[in-house]
Order: C-alpha cells, then sequence, then structure tokens
C-alpha cells in the first residue's frame, strides 16, 4: 500500500484512473444495457417511422414538439398527413430558414429517402393527405386527350388559381409580405400536394370540392403554360401584365425616343470652311 | 458647281448680331453663334444626294407596307418559329410588326434627314417683349370698363345682378344630367341576386363551381376554399356572365371559436361561411383568400377583409363588408341557403340602404 500510496503523485496516476473508469463504464453498460436491437419490429414501414422520428428529432422538433406535437414556434403536424411533409421539405421550404412572413422555396437539405421516412413518421401521429400516386399526377402522353386534360385544367385553373398565382401561373403578391409563389418549374407532384395540403396562406382544395382528375388537369395546364406554350408575341415581361408592360414601354420606348430627339437636335451636318 | 458656291457662303458672322452686353460682365450675352453652313448648302451634288437618301427611306418604307400587307396574307395564324433572342413567336405577329415598324421608322428617319440637310438652317431670333400695355392703354381700358359697369347698372340693378349669378351657377348642372345619362342607376338590380328565391320551406341548393353538384357539410375543410353558384344557374345559359357576376359565392370553414362575429358564426353553418365573391369596391371578383389569417385581399385596388370578422374591411378602399349568405344543411346535409343575401352585393350606389 505504501508503494501505490506513493505513485499516487506520479505524473501518469490521473490517466490509468481515467482508463479504468472508462473500461468500468463501458463493461457495466455492455451488461445491463437494454436488448433493443433484438426487440424492434423489423417491417419496412416501422423501420422507416423510426428514422424517420430520428430525423424529426435533429432536423424539426425545436419548433415543432418532440412529438410533433407543435410549440409556440411550429404548428402541430398531428394528422397534416404525408403528403404535407413531402410537399414541405421535398420543396425546401421545411425546416424554414427563419421565421417571418413567409417561408420560400429553397434548397433541399434532405434525400428523398429521408424526406419518405420523415412523412411516414408525421403520417404516423395521425390520418391526413398520404403522398400522390405517381399516376394522378402525370399528365394523360395521348395527344388527344393531353389537349383536353390541358384545356379543362385551364378552366380550372382561371377559378381556383389565377387570382393568386397569376393568369400564367408567375405568382402574385398577398398581404403583409406574403405571396403566391410562381409555379415555374415546379415538379407536378409538388403542385397536386400543395392543392391537397394548402401549405402556408394558400388554401387547401381537398378532394370532396376538387377530385384527383381535376388537380391533375389543373397541373397539366400549369406544366403547359409555364414550359411549353409558346409566346406569340415574343418577350413575355415575365407574363406579368400590365406593370412590366408599362415599366418597358415608359422606359424602354420612350427613353428611346428622348434620346433620338436629343440626337436630332444636338447634331446638324456643318460643312466644313475651305 | 464651284461658280454659285461663293453666293450661298454667308458672311463671317455679324458682331453686331444679337445684342452683346457690356466687356467686363462675366454674364454678357455671347450672342448668337456665327451661322455656318451645311454641305448641302454649298454644294449642289450633297443636296442632290441627301434628296436620293431621303426618297429611298419614302421607298423603305411604302416596300415596308406592302410587306405588312403581304405577311397579312401569306403568313398562317398559328404558325411559330423561333427567332434568335426573342424565342419563340408567332411568324405573323413577328412579320406584321417587324415591317410596320420599319414602315412607320422610315417615315420618320425620312422627314428628319430632310429637315436637317434640306430644309433652311438659319437661326433666327424672336425678340420677347414685355406683355404688359403701356400705362395709357391699361388707363382707357379700365375707364371703359367702369363706364360699361355704370351703363349696364350691375351694381345697382341687384335683382337683375343675383338672377345672372343664379343662371351661370344653373348651367353646369346640365353636365351633371348629361352624365347622369351614361347608364341607369342599379336600382333594385344589385339588391336581387339569384339566391332571393330562397326561403326556409324553399332552400336553394350551394352548387360547387368545379364539380357542378350540391355539397355536404363535410366537403368544406378548414383552410378550403371552395366557390359556389345557385343551383339551377347552368354555365350554358344566356345570361350566365350576368348571373354569376351577382351570384358567386366562396366557401370557406373557419374553426367557430375563431369567428369573432356573432352575426357572421349564425349565418354560417358549423363554421362554414358563405361570402359574395364581389369586391363591394367596384366589384372585381375577390379570392385571395389566406387561410391562416383569414383575410381575403382583392387585386384589384387591395381592398382586404377579415373573414373571420364578418368580412370587414380592414384595408382598402371598399366601403362596407362582403355580403353573407344565410346557410344551413337539408335533411340529406347538402348545404343550401335559406334567402338572399341581407343587402346588394358589389360596389356602393347612392340608393344603397346602407
Ligand atoms: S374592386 Fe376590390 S378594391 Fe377595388
Amino acid at each position: 500500500m505504501k508503494k501505490l500510496s506513493a505513485r499516487r503523485r506520479h505524473p501518469l496516476a490521473a490517466l490509468v484512473v481515467l482508463l479504468l473508469a472508462l473500461a468500468a463504464t463501458g463493461g457495466l453498460y455492455a451488461a445491463f444495457a437494454p436488448a433493443e436491437k433484438a426487440q424492434a419490429d423489423t417491417s419496412a414501414q416501422s423501420l422507416a417511422i423510426d428514422e424517420g422520428k430520428k430525423l424529426f428529432a435533429v432536423g424539426c422538433s425545436s419548433c415543432h414538439g418532440l412529438n410533433g406535437q407543435g410549440s409556440s414556434d411550429g404548428p402541430s403536424l398531428v394528422g397534416v398527413g404525408s403528403a404535407a411533409v413531402d410537399f414541405q421539405v421535398g420543396t425546401g421550404r421545411m425546416p424554414a430558414q427563419q421565421p417571418g412572413a413567409q417561408v420560400p422555396r429553397k434548397k433541399v437539405i434532405y434525400s428523398q429517402t429521408e424526406i419518405d421516412q420523415l412523412a411516414a413518421f408525421v403520417a404516423s401521429l395521425g390520418p391526413g393527405p398520404v403522398v400522390p400516386k405517381e399516376e394522378a399526377y402525370t399528365p394523360s402522353t395521348d395527344p388527344a386527350v393531353a389537349g383536353e386534360e390541358i384545356s379543362k385544367g385551364g378552366e380550372l385553373f382561371r377559378t381556383n388559381c389565377a387570382q393568386c398565382h397569376n393568369f400564367a401561373g408567375q405568382g402574385g403578391a398577398l398581404t403583409n409580405g406574403k405571396y403566391a409563389p410562381s409555379l415555374e418549374g415546379v415538379d407536378p407532384k409538388h403542385i397536386y400536394e400543395a392543392m391537397q395540403t394548402g401549405p402556408q396562406n394558400m388554401p387547401s382544395f381537398p378532394d370532396t370540392t376538387m377530385p384527383e382528375e381535376q388537380k391533375r388537369q389543373i397541373v397539366a395546364f400549369v406544366r403547359h403554360t409555364t414550359n411549353d406554350e409558346p409566346n406569340p408575341g415574343g418577350l413575355t415581361l415575365g407574363s406579368l401584365g400590365p406593370v412590366t408592360e408599362g415599366l418597358f414601354g415608359w422606359i424602354f420606348g420612350l427613353g428611346l425616343l428622348i434620346v433620338v430627339a436629343i440626337w436630332v437636335a444636338a447634331h446638324t451636318t456643318k460643312a466644313k470652311k475651305s | 458647281m464651284s461658280h454659285d458656291t461663293s453666293d450661298n457662303m454667308p458672311e463671317a458672322h455679324d458682331a453686331s448680331h444679337g445684342a452683346v452686353a457690356t466687356h467686363g460682365d462675366p454674364f454678357a450675352d455671347p450672342g448668337l453663334p456665327a451661322h455656318e453652313p451645311r454641305r448641302t448648302d454649298i454644294d449642289e451634288r450633297a443636296a442632290k444626294r441627301a434628296e436620293r437618301q431621303v426618297s429611298l427611306l419614302f421607298i423603305v418604307s411604302m416596300l415596308a407596307t406592302i410587306g405588312f400587307i403581304a405577311s397579312y396574307v401569306v403568313f398562317p395564324i398559328d404558325e411559330i418559329v423561333y427567332i434568335f433572342p426573342i424565342g419563340h413567336v408567332s411568324s405573323l405577329n413577328f412579320a406584321l410588326g417587324l415591317t410596320l415598324g420599319v414602315a412607320l421608322f422610315c417615315i420618320g428617319a425620312g422627314a428628319v434627314h430632310w429637315a436637317r440637310t434640306l430644309m433652311s438652317d438659319h437661326e433666327l431670333p424672336a425678340e420677347r417683349h414685355p406683355i404688359e400695355a403701356d400705362d395709357e392703354l391699361r388707363a382707357d381700358v379700365i375707364e371703359q370698363f367702369k363706364t360699361g359697369a355704370a351703363e349696364s347698372g350691375f351694381g345697382r340693378r341687384k335683382m337683375l345682378r343675383n338672377t345672372l349669378i343664379g343662371s351661370m351657377a344653373l348651367v353646369p348642372l346640365s353636365g351633371v344630367v348629361l352624365l347622369r345619362d351614361l347608364g341607369p342607376l342599379p336600382e333594385q338590380k344589385l339588391a336581387h341576386t339569384g339566391w332571393d328565391k330562397a326561403t326556409p320551406q324553399n332552400p336553394i341548393a350551394l352548387v360547387n363551381m368545379n364539380t357542378n353538384k350540391p355539397m355536404k357539410a363535410e366537403d368544406i375543410i378548414q383552410g378550403s376554399l371552395t366557390f359556389a353558384k345557385p343551383e339551377g344557374l347552368e354555365e350554358d345559359a344566356e345570361d350566365f356572365q350576368v348571373q354569376i357576376a351577382k351570384d358567386a359565392l366562396m366557401l370557406v370553414r373557419i374553426a367557430p371559436e375563431d369567428i369573432k362575429d356573432n352575426q357572421s358564426r349564425e349565418l354560417g353553418f358549423e363554421g362554414i361561411l358563405a361570402y359574395s365573391k364581389i369586391c363591394t369596391h367596384v366589384g372585381c371578383p375577390i379570392s385571395l383568400y389566406e387561410q391562416q389569417t383569414h383575410h381575403a385581399l382583392c387585386p384589384c385596388h387591395q381592398s382586404t377583409f377579415d373573414l373571420a370578422d364578418g368580412a370587414r374591411v380592414i384595408f382598402g378602399p371598399a366601403g362596407h363588408p362582403l355580403p353573407q349568405l344565410k346557410i344551413t344543411t337539408d335533411e340529406q346535409g347538402y348545404l343550401v341557403a335559406t334567402g338572399d343575401f341581407d343587402e346588394p352585393v358589389g360596389p356602393s350606389y347612392w340608393e344603397r340602404p346602407r
């Protein structure tokens, strides 16, 4: 004992004690830890829910609460369904960058697998709209049917959507800094999900008032107008209507006329006196 | 050609031309600059060339006009072509725009070129004089005015004066009457809509504008927006546009405890509220509905209505809230209206009850 206590002051003594303590804790944990793995349900769905729960705890729980019950910083996610998660996370709106009038679309930081896992977890909290199947939002490839779909979709778009998103889907302003985003380049699935779930201040258009088929027609119309439709007059100026057109007319049209007028008045061909 | 050149050459600038202020004044009027002849003034060949250029521009304009007419005939109306910086455009529109543009531009350019090279370019000073008349003349006019006033007895004969003022004041009223002629006042037209036949005994069903079918209360979920028209109004009806401009409804569902206006809550059914879609400012269709704030915004002049508070105007030029329709459900659970709007829909007008 004397020897041992004499070495108590050895510079490495603290290190030795630390190592011993660590080894003891590790051993005890190995002996008593709950045998979690062995008991876990291995069906794909609950695995996804489990994974989703972990992702949720890291990425979403600070606002929506550990169990998605909501907090003062974020709404409850019980019953929003997987479609809402797929839309919000799939367009990069969630996780939100900062609080404000509108959460903008930005770079997506989760892979589609992770999004599916998060969606599975949120869907397990309560029933809600589910992510649509691909055929629900894929416009027909048969040209005759496609034409019909586009024209029906156009009618529906003008009744239900154009007031906020503009007749050409270019988006527009709402109150207090909120806005309806442009629909250009938006994934058909996300357009469909937005109608289903009503993200942010957009009202929803549930299947009960706008059947699935009509949603597909609207998607077909939006894709057509924002992607393929030629512009007979050239230069759309953003398809925003009188604002940009007026601005263009004033600045470029009148500006050009003024420049010409100045040029006409400022230069007169004088002969060199020789 | 040089024989007449010297005749056309003006003399060197005459220093006495224009008033030159006293020596040493930093702001002295420098007078007119020396007149310099243009090449076309002294060289007949240059003048001829300019003449040809101007005519050429006019001829190009004529050709462009012919091109305009030709392209109108030649290009099919639905042909789309790719033109580099502009993108996909209609060939017809492009050709029409280009030719008309060239035709107009060349007339303008020709006229400018003509004025600059061939029309006389001598600077002509025009002296400015005070516009006041001299004292003698003024005194004379004032004298004449006084005599005239005294002779007319305008100041003395009060009745004459007052009736004259009266008649002058009334004349503009004829203009107002003419303006009134611009259109009949709406009279009772806005007070009666397609819903006015509805009574509790004879309710009118609310028909979904998308599906053309009546809806059940449970179809309208919170946060959704639905547009409706009265049963029996068909889209191919001759007066559909006239009717829908008064009958259009927007249906929202707000949690009953969030509805701030008691009367509004009672007009609705379990939180489903049916508001007129027609803005009370000048009658645009409004439906920019924000489902979290329950604000509806009009795209025309930004009037904002709080649908959770009886569609009260919270911003913008609209004068009064959106009319609300009393709705309920029938035995099968379909949404129906049991009466007309309690006030006229759409914009304000003089005879409006309130
Ligand atoms: S018409 Fe709605 S604000 Fe003017």
